[in-house]
């Protein structure tokens, strides 16, 4: 199968369980070079779910992830460093200036992203004014946009998996994020998300996978 | 690897640093608990140089237990653990520079204690060396293994009885090699056994708990 | 459908006999099949090795008869760390495999093994008393067999603190083999501090010459242990495996009388 050899992230026969409740099963999708995917569903349909197995988080009930057309499992230093994943939670610490929670979150993820980089990040989310302060004192938006500062600086992840990334947000910072995600797809990146609120982002290929559809 | 190892442990450091007054309650708790002692047993000088070894290494385990559950607390609450998970650098590796940061914050303070308290109980300066000497070379192992318990019960209801009853059972030699060491000295044996099997332990905790305690996070994120 | 592929995912599906059974649908029968075995033994070698103890065995020329209590104690102590070992046996082998089976049989065993402890300790303590007129001496195997309780304490306390079963089946697990990698050193770290304080230690088996009817009281009352221990551990692995697996289709087909258990 060529698509297989082309696709950065494949799943196939997917099912998810949850303590005792089955969140969907037979679940597949293919995700190719400068592709959107936009994950859909109600609450409790297992979107989070689906993107923390898409990231290596946890382990599906049954089925299969490839990355790049190997087994997920065998590749996972490769997979790992090819995906850059924002959960509901920032990772920002309290103490931490914005500036200091950037260089810890990539010194962590073991990437080599240089300061200055990360600070035009930070300027161009809008927090160039905020730099000095710490992140206990930034309101829950604003911290947002520290976490979400780490994709402008992004150059190396092939795949963006992003949980929920416009909320607290406001129209301004959705706007630049907009942007910077249509800016990934061009490069040939692609992005799995998922979002309550209606985000135009341009792209050239997009797909639209609804949850309740496997539940 | 030692690029990661090194900033996140300078990243741990530096957190510590700006909530300072936390890293002086373990240090607040072991000195209360090993003043408490002379109150039960009564203030016989004799009697207390006698258990003294024995009260320290017992509040240092009881503090190291105490701190030690919160070890990769605050890092799970804020996401932060799950971006540690996803690194590509190894996740022992990230486990090992945050329990060498929790040791240089809670457990080397002990160490520079213990002499105040075998002073409050009465050691020949000869036995305060060796005591603070076994602290020194068991305290390491202490956070170590506490950081299994810690990962393992990470986010779990009950955690903080529940670390005890998982990694107190696995303290019960150290205690033994530590604790005993003052007691074999006073007695005219030698110690280098004690010191030998404390440093054995450390080693193989060395090797073994980081590797442990990331496969119990990633089981807990999972 | 899918329930039943669900299930069978996790097991090597190579015709091997023994992967054969690494499913809880194809051991749940053979489990059965083994209980009213392992149950009519239990019973027969504990009556035979009863007699034999407390009956056929001659009395201790220097304990008298309270000595008769090592054919309960001595087999508990035994049992209480085989099936520690057996314990971590399975967790590995659940690690290594990730067959589900393993797990369940790990956390079927552990109340088990515990009682083993708890029951030495007991019949130590009871034995204790007339013999050195004490009933707790820090003696070392006693203080090890105390913390081998707590270690299974600590292992079903862990896992009954976890919601989710796969979780739960893998922290546990992983102190298991901690716990397992460490009762060696506990037991060696102990006894050395126990020659360090009381000179020799309490022997409790030391005796001068056991009458042969003695050993065979004895080594039926084990074997009986080991039989009470199979027939137990299966009998909760089977309701262990039914709770777990109750939304797959071959539970329910149980349930309802589909197929023969």
């Amino acid at each position: 199968m060529s698509g297989s050899t082309a696709s950065l992230i494949e799943v196939r026969a997917l099912s998810c369980v949850r303590g005792s409740a089955r969140l969907f099963s037979g679940l597949d999708l293919i995700l190719g070079a400068g592709e959107l995917m936009h994950v859909a569903g109600a609450n409790g349909s297992g979107k989070t779910s689906l993107l923390r197995i898409l990231c290596g988080l946890s382990e599906p009930a049954s089925g299969e992830v490839r990355w790049r057309g190997a087994p997920a499992a065998s590749v996972r230093d490769d997979w790992r460093s090819g995906l850059l994943y924002l959960g509901h939670r920032n990772a920002v610490k309290d103490d931490f200036t914005p500036l200091e929670n950037l260089r810890a979150s990539a010194a962590i993820a073991g990437d080599t992203t240089p300061g200055d980089v990360l600070l035009r990040a930070l300027v161009d989310i809008g927090l160039g004014a905020r730099l000095d302060v710490p992140a206990r004192s930034l309101s829950q938006g604003q911290r947002r946009r520290v976490a979400l500062a780490r994709l402008l600086a992004d150059t190396r992840s092939a795949l963006w998996i992003l949980d929920e990334p416009f909320t607290a947000l406001d129209t301004g910072a959705v706007a630049v994020l907009s942007r910077a995600m249509a800016a990934h797809l061009a490069r040939g990146g692609a992005i799995v998300y998922t979002t309550h609120q209606p985000v135009d982002i341009n792209a050239a290929r997009r797909q639209t996978l609804n949850l309740d559809d496997f539940s | 690897m030692i690029g990661v190892f090194l900033s996140v442990m300078r990243r741990d450091l530096l957190l510590a640093w700006r909530r300072r007054s936390d890293m002086l309650t373990t240090l607040g708790f072991f000195l209360l608990v090993t003043s408490l002692f002379p109150l039960g047993v009564g203030p016989e000088p004799e009697q207390l140089s006698h258990i003294a070894s024995g009260v320290m290494w017992v509040a240092a385990l009881l503090a190291t237990l105490l701190s030690v559950q919160r070890l990769f607390e605050s890092d799970e609450a804020d996401g932060t653990l799950e971006q540690m998970l996803l690194s590509v650098e190894p996740l022992a590796v990230i486990v090992l520079a945050k329990v060498c940061a929790y040791w240089l914050l809670t457990g080397l303070p002990l160490v520079v204690m213990a002499p105040l308290i075998a002073l409050q109980f009465n050691l020949t300066p000869d036995e305060t060396l060796i005591a603070c000497a076994t602290l020194l070379i068991g305290s390491p192992t202490l956070s170590l293994l506490g950081a299994v318990g810690a990962s393992l019960t990470l986010g779990l209801r009950g955690g903080g009885a529940l670390i005890a009853l998982l990694v107190l059972p696995l303290y019960a030699p150290l205690l033994i090699f530590g604790a005993g060491a003052v007691d074999a000295w006073r007695a005219g044996l030698g110690v280098q056994s004690h010191f030998a099997l404390l440093g054995a332990c450390l080693l193989v905790a060395l090797a073994v708990c980081p590797l442990a305690s990331a496969a119990a996070l990633r089981i807990a994120q999972d | 459908m899918s329930d039943s592929q669900l299930s069978a995912t996790r097991a090597p599906s190579a015709g091997v006999s023994l992967f054969h059974y690494a499913s809880p649908q194809t051991f749940f029968p053979l489990a059965g099949k083994l209980l009213w075995p392992s149950w009519i033994a239990a019973v027969a070698l504990t009556l035979a090795g009863l007699y034999t103890g407390f009956f056929i065995a001659p009395t201790d020329a220097t304990q008298g008869d309270s000595y008769r209590i090592i054919f309960i104690h001595v087999p508990a102590a035994w049992m209480s760390m085989v099936v520690y070992l057996a314990m971590a046996f399975w967790c590995a082998v659940g690690l290594v495999f990730n067959t589900r089976l393993s797990f369940m049989m790990s956390s079927a065993l552990a109340p088990t093994g515990a009682l083993w402890a708890f029951v030495a300790l007991w019949t130590g303590a009871l034995w204790g008393k007339p013999t050195w007129g004490t009933y707790w001496a820090w003696d070392a195997r006693m203080t090890s067999e105390l913390i081998l309780f707590f270690l299974y304490c600590g292992y079903m306390a862990l896992q009954a603190a976890i919601d989710d079963p796969r979780r739960a089946d893998r922290a546990g697990a992983l102190i298991a083999i901690v716990g397992a990698v460490n009762v060696p050193i506990i037991y060696f770290s102990v006894k050395w501090w126990n020659t360090l304080h009381q000179g020799a230690s309490v022997s409790l088996t030391q005796s001068p010459s056991m009458a042969s009817t003695m050993l065979t009281g004895m080594l039926l009352m084990a074997l009986a242990a080991w039989a009470y221990t199979i027939a137990v551990a299966l009998m909760r692995v089977r309701a262990i495996m039914i709770e777990r697996e109750r939304q797959t289709d071959w539970v329910r087909q149980l349930a309802t009388g589909e197929t023969k258990a």
